[in-house]
């Protein structure tokens, strides 16, 4: 990915969150709210800004689950794997978004187009199991759905 | 001095008095009480990474962890007893139940820290699933091999790797059972800042971090016809490598190593203290051309150790024209066997083969650096093996190490001066030059060669020394964490055009000097540099010439072959440049 101005977008979050101690969490949460993700010449720069050793900054972006550091794709799938949609099968769910698009948990097609996403609970249980796709909820989804929900986008993607 | 706050309390039902802030683990073992661990180093801080080193205190219903519990007065505490015992090998067998079986072919075999510990808990069969990761071998660097999947995630490696190295090429990533050592986002080693030191190899536990082992290279070498093989041992090896035959610590063994390498095979047998003699005639002269002549930019700063030229090349890019250019003394006999001896000898240098034995991980990585490692049209030095390698090929070859006789090297790039023997020490190749320096500039010999100033495991070493008149102000740092004292004080005051703080800088990358490299024996710890260490020191006190200039080979060798110091001829086989490396590759 290209990222136009990037030394220049991290400064400004730098500059914002320079002399509030533990800023680094802060810093990376602001980069991925401005590109989706952290991309990896982002984290370098940020390395070189708040002087902060790479490893360093691996380290908390690779423990909270919450840091992406693949681009999202143009949809973002999110299966719920919360104890009523667990119990109710987002497992297979899961299972089969992996089969048809070829994606596991955190990753992109490579076209861009679908990003797979695991949640815990969307506060619906009621609906379990549940997926949404870009905040349009699908509601008890068997296994031989997922492959119309995926079509569904990607046809309005002009595509297939 | 005030004295020390003290505590009383019992292990076991014994009396002990410690120090206040002493852990449990350390206290016990003041009255004879061992508590396993897997993760506690004494070089390290604890960090209660493994949970083996358990233990009940009366009057608390927790288990605790002995490495980070301070002993406090008047408490009880029990270390070994049934529940303790079966608490410890449960989590021993949770460890376990992540971790490889093929013992058999791991190169810690008979040498591992956890295998040691299955081995005492006597643990017969496997009571959980195994469950391995799958991470790929990273062999990158070609002197430290990473192994993720042999890791019991101890820590040590990354304490090592950022705070006593303050290298930050290894971190943990992931959280939970993903948990995994790796370089910064999923890279290779090689493109992250690792310097080959190779101190996380000494500390690992396991076979997780493990020298590029590369002894069947020189086993098939000596077994060559064609190839004429010559070797040659660093300072710091001599007084480690009886660690692995039962020696004390600190035991000198030159002149049985002489012997067992001529046993391996090798036709000539030099050593690197010529080297390092060499050196101290070139850098010497160096120095003194920019204090004296002030032909060239001051601080001097040595450049012998190749993870600090890496290092350096690193994170001081902007300071490369204060580093010597004087290459290190394994490359400079390297360059010399084929040439100089291979000219003395009428030896085809294509059929020299070089084995380089050293205490040293980085060397491996040191002997392809550049094109200027390759001065003698061949690449200088072949082979380099750590000093654990060279363990290992005395044991396969069957030889009685203890009983082999003495026997002297090859002299002609064998000989050495006390000075060089020193280099395996910190503050060594100071000392070593300062000797030469003082006679380089006064034309006299120095009364008192001793500089104790600069010995020690002091992490910054500070002094001022006096040339008949002339104050010469130097500083040692050795282990990577201590060089940015010295580095940024020079940076500021050359940025301000201050007066320099230091005239001569030498700086070690692994803690202690060489003794303490990356490629020596395990479980070292600041008792064992200091033995290491005085094995040098009282094998250069013992020396009838204890200065650089005065090795009659050394002096030989520039009258026949060199000229003299810097010499165009010298410049070419003996001197190489440095460029600034970005610290990511990616």
């Amino acid at each position: 990915m290209v990222v136009e101005n990037l030394a220049d977008d991290v400064k400004k979050v730098v500059e914002r969150w320079k002399d509030k101690e533990g800023n680094l969490i802060m810093v990376l949460h602001d980069i991925q709210d401005h590109y989706g993700y952290v991309p990896r010449e982002a984290a370098l720069e940020i390395s070189r800004q708040l002087d902060q050793p790479l490893a360093r900054i691996y380290e908390v972006l690779t423990f909270y689950n919450y840091f992406k550091l693949q681009p999202p794709g143009k949809f973002n799938i999110s299966v719920c794997l919360g104890t009523a949609c667990y119990l109710k099968g987002a497992a297979a769910l899961i299972e089969e978004v992996t089969r048809v698009l070829h994606i596991k948990e955190g990753e992109t097609t490579k076209d861009g187009l679908f990003h797979l996403q695991i949640v815990r609970c969307l506060g619906c249980c009621g609906l379990a199991p549940v997926i949404t796709v870009d905040g349009k909820v699908y509601s008890a989804v068997k296994r031989a759905d997922v492959m119309e929900i995926i079509a569904e986008h990607s046809k309005n993607h002009g595509q297939k | 001095m005030a004295t020390a706050l003290m505590v009383k309390a019992l292990i076991n039902g014994i009396p002990v008095e410690v120090e206040a802030g002493t852990s449990i683990l350390d206290a016990a073992k003041k009255v004879q009480v061992n508590i396993p661990t897997l993760c506690k180093h004494p070089d390290l801080t604890a960090s209660a990474g493994c949970g083996i080193c358990i233990v009940k205190v009366k009057n608390n219903r927790k288990l605790l962890r002995a490495c980070c519990t301070p002993l406090e007065n008047n408490m009880e505490v029990m270390t070994h007893d049934p529940e303790i015992v079966q608490t410890r090998r449960t989590v021993l067998e949770l460890i376990m139940s992540n971790h490889p079986t093929d013992c058999l072919i791991c190169g810690r075999n008979n040498d591992c820290e956890l295998q040691k510990i299955a081995a005492e808990f006597g643990i017969r069969e496997d009571l959980f699933e195994r469950v391995l990761p799958e991470i790929p071998v990273d062999k990158s660097t070609g002197t430290i091999i990473l192994e993720p999947k042999k890791c019991i995630k101890c820590g040590r490696c990354i304490d090592v790797c950022q705070n006593m190295q303050d290298v930050w090429a290894l971190s943990f990533i992931q959280r939970g059972f993903k948990t995994r050592i790796s370089p910064a986002g999923d890279i290779k080693l090689a493109e992250s800042p690792c310097v080959r030191c190779g101190q996380c190899s000494a500390h690992c536990p396991t076979g997780a971090i493990f020298e590029n082992d590369e002894t069947q290279k020189v086993w098939s070498l000596l077994q060559d016809p064609d190839k004429h093989c010559v070797v040659q041992i660093a300072p710091a090896v001599r007084v480690a490598v009886g660690e692995g035959f039962g020696y004390p610590v600190g035991t000198n063994l030159t002149k049985k190593l002489y012997a067992l390498l001529r046993r391996l095979g090798f036709k000539a047998v030099f050593d690197t203290n010529f080297g390092a003699d060499l050196t101290i005639m070139e850098e010497g002269t160096e120095f003194v051309e920019r204090f004296v002549n002030k032909k060239g930019p001051l601080p001097l700063i040595t450049s012998c150790c190749p993870a600090w030229v890496d290092y350096l090349e690193k994170y001081y890019g902007d300071m490369i024209s204060l580093f010597s250019s004087a290459k290190s003394p394994h490359e400079m006999v390297g360059a010399l066997t084929k040439t100089y001896y291979a000219g003395k000898k009428a030896i085809d240098p294509a059929k020299i083969k070089v084995v380089s034995i050293m205490p040293c991980t980085a060397k491996k990585y040191e002997i392809s650096r550049t094109e200027d490692m390759s001065a003698s049209g061949y690449q200088d030095v072949d082979v380099s093996l750590t000093t654990r390698e060279l363990i290992r090929m005395i044991k396969q070859a069957g030889i009685d190490f203890k009983n082999l006789p003495d026997e002297d090297a090859d002299l002609m790039l064998g000989d050495y001066a006390g000075a060089g023997t020193i280099f395996g020490a910190t503050g060594g190749v100071m000392e070593a030059a300062l000797r030469t320096a003082y006679f380089a500039i006064t034309g006299e010999n120095l009364k008192d060669v001793n500089f104790t100033a600069v010995r020690g495991l002091q992490g910054v070493k500070e002094t001022t020394v006096n040339v008949k008149g002339t104050e010469v102000k130097i500083a040692v740092a050795h282990g990577l964490k201590n060089v940015k004292f010295v580095m940024d004080k020079v940076r500021d005051a050359l940025k301000n055009n201050q007066p320099l703080p230091y005239h001569f800088i030498e700086v070690m990358a692994c803690p202690g000097g060489c003794v303490g490299g990356g490629g020596q024996p395990y479980m070292v710890t600041d008792d064992i540099r200091k033995q290491r260490a005085k094995g040098l020191y009282d094998e250069d006190a013992g020396m009838p010439k204890r200065c650089s200039h005065e090795n009659p080979f050394v002096q030989e060798l520039y009258k026949d072959f060199l000229e003299k110091p810097l010499s165009h001829k010298a410049h070419k086989l003996l001197h190489t440049h440095y460029k600034a490396r970005p610290l990511y590759v990616k």
